[in-house]
């Protein structure tokens, strides 16, 4: 057997499989969440929308996303087999009575991850299926040049070269962009209040997963150390555990407020 | 040693590895709340003895708390409800009159259960064996300043020798994870200069038995070092990993 083969097939090889994949999959979601936050710009989509067409377009972007992919697969097949091979390891009789002393999260990752698996499947069809896809329709925003004020339109013309056209019109100095309009997508879906719900919960397994995924995964690469470890947990906590979900879970419920209003 | 407790007892029963078990319920009355946990369960056998029944087998030895032998899983925790104390060393004052207590062996794939709450602990053996240990003779005590040791190194590495090997950290963790155990004998000789020289083959070996023997992977729940009766720290789990991934990248095989 390899020494690559013999590292990644014992137990501290998958774990440490666990820790690289998910402290990727965390950095990946500073990048998402901080791009989201164009949803909360009053441009009527403007920035949103171009923003999604330069993630799906840009080829470095591109090359990262499908290992993304590659890592959500990896860390959930890894982790459902783990969670199989540890629960046959207590053996085939279970305690009747069990205190335990440990925190809720740490012991219930896998079922966590399952939910944020669920997630992350309804998720990618309601967006990234349908952008990809399915038959998104197009908006016309121009622009000002001169005082930077969006006005948009449904886009009703000729048929459009791939998810954006972009240009300046001489007679009313306005930029004009014609480009797939995801934001429309996002609104119609989260009008809906099971989507709105069924995303909290979502966020919800984010939270408990990070709050100790986060610290773990230094742990289990071996950084577990005095002068590290208040940041570590600070930052698992605050940030992973607490400032992102929150910050994902504000956009459904931000886009239900307003489908209300509407 | 007559006392005022009554209690009642639901113990693990069973024959053999080959049989089924099943709990039983057993009454006590007159005990001391002085008595250790473990006299405690000789006065049941007296009492079984007396009753033409077979006694409950538990392992115990030392009874001071230093040899790791007692091994019992007292209301859903190793070691019964205290922190940094074995079953022998837990006194029946931790617990009130008119108390159920439920008494359950180790539960690991790797520690089958030989007979009541017996389990055969020898998988813990075969880790060390495979590499828990340095393979020259020490010889005679040396100069004490021909070998420097840091005094923080000599401090962890006697906190991790501190492990007596009773298996707790295996009955407490949800995967029965050996990590706890294992990461201690790994540290306390990877902190000493003597132990370096065969601290990556160590690593692989002892950690390649760890696998072979059936027990879970670490999700760093924690369960271990708060239910470990010698405080062992979970820093030594990142030690152990930090030589381990060394190891793998860093040797010819």
């Amino acid at each position: 057997m390899s020494w690559v083969t013999q590292t990644f097939s014992s137990t501290l090889g998958r774990k440490l499989i666990m820790s690289l994949t998910g402290l990727f999959l965390s950095v990946f979601l500073i990048v998402h969440v901080s791009g989201n936050f164009q949803l909360f710009h009053s441009d009527e989509g403007l920035g949103f929308n171009k923003y999604a067409v330069f993630m799906t377009t840009f080829p470095p972007i591109k090359v990262v996303s499908y290992g993304l992919y590659a890592f959500i697969l990896l860390h959930a097949i890894d982790g459902l087999l783990l969670a199989a091979k540890n629960r046959k390891a207590r053996g085939p009789q279970r305690y009747v009575v069990v205190r335990n002393q440990s925190s809720w999260a740490s012991r219930n990752m896998a079922i966590l991850g399952t939910v944020l698996l669920l997630y992350i499947v309804v998720h990618m069809h309601d967006f990234w299926w349908q952008y990809k896809f399915g038959e998104v329709p197009y908006r016309q925003y121009e622009q000002s040049l001169a005082t930077g004020t969006v006005t948009s339109s449904a886009y009703n013309g000729p048929a459009i070269q791939g998810k954006m056209e972009e240009f300046v019109r001489e007679d009313t100095q306005t930029r004009v962009t014609i480009v797939k309009d995801l934001y429309a997508e996002t609104k119609a879906a989260f009008a809906n209040p099971l989507l709105v719900a069924f995303y909290l919960l979502g966020m919800w397994a984010l939270a408990y997963h990070l709050v100790h995924g986060f610290q773990s995964a230094f742990q289990t690469l071996g950084w577990n150390h005095p002068k590290y470890n208040p940041l570590i947990r600070f930052v698992g906590v605050w940030v992973f555990g607490i400032g992102i979900p929150l910050a994902f879970a504000a956009m459904p419920v931000y886009f239900y407020i307003k489908s209300l209003g509407a | 040693m007559e006392g005022n407790m009554n209690l009642t007892l639901q113990v693990w029963r069973q024959k053999n590895s080959r049989t089924e078990g099943r709990m039983e319920s057993y009454k006590l009355s007159g005990i001391s709340e002085d008595m250790s946990f473990l006299e405690m369960f000789d006065v049941l056998n007296e009492q079984l003895i007396v009753e033409g029944k077979e006694p409950v087998a538990f392992d115990h030895d030392c009874r001071e708390g230093i040899c790791g032998a007692c091994s019992m899983y007292i209301n859903g925790r190793p070691h019964g409800p205290l922190q940094g104390v074995t079953t022998c060393q837990l006194h029946m004052r931790s617990f009130k009159d008119g108390d159920t207590i439920v008494v359950e062996p180790w539960r690991a794939q790797a520690f089958p259960v030989i007979k009541d709450l017996v389990t055969d602990r020898g998988s813990f053996d075969r880790i060390i064996s495979a590499g828990g240990f340095i393979s020259v003779n020490t010889g005679n005590a040396q100069d004490a300043n021909s070998i420097p040791v840091p005094k923080e190194n000599a401090d962890a590495s006697f906190m991790a020798a501190a492990c007596i090997g009773c298996g707790a950290c295996v009955a407490a963790c949800k995967n029965a994870s050996a990590m706890l155990f294992t990461s201690a004998k790994i540290s306390q000789l990877a902190l000493l200069p003597q132990g370096q020289a065969e601290s990556a083959a160590r690593a692989k070996k002892m950690i390649a038995q760890m696998d072979e023997e059936g027990f879970g992977a670490c999700t760093n729940t924690g369960a271990c070092a708060a239910e470990c009766p010698k405080g062992i720290s979970m820093e030594n789990i990142a030690r152990m990993n930090r030589e381990y991934f060394a190891a793998e990248m860093g040797t010819k095989e």
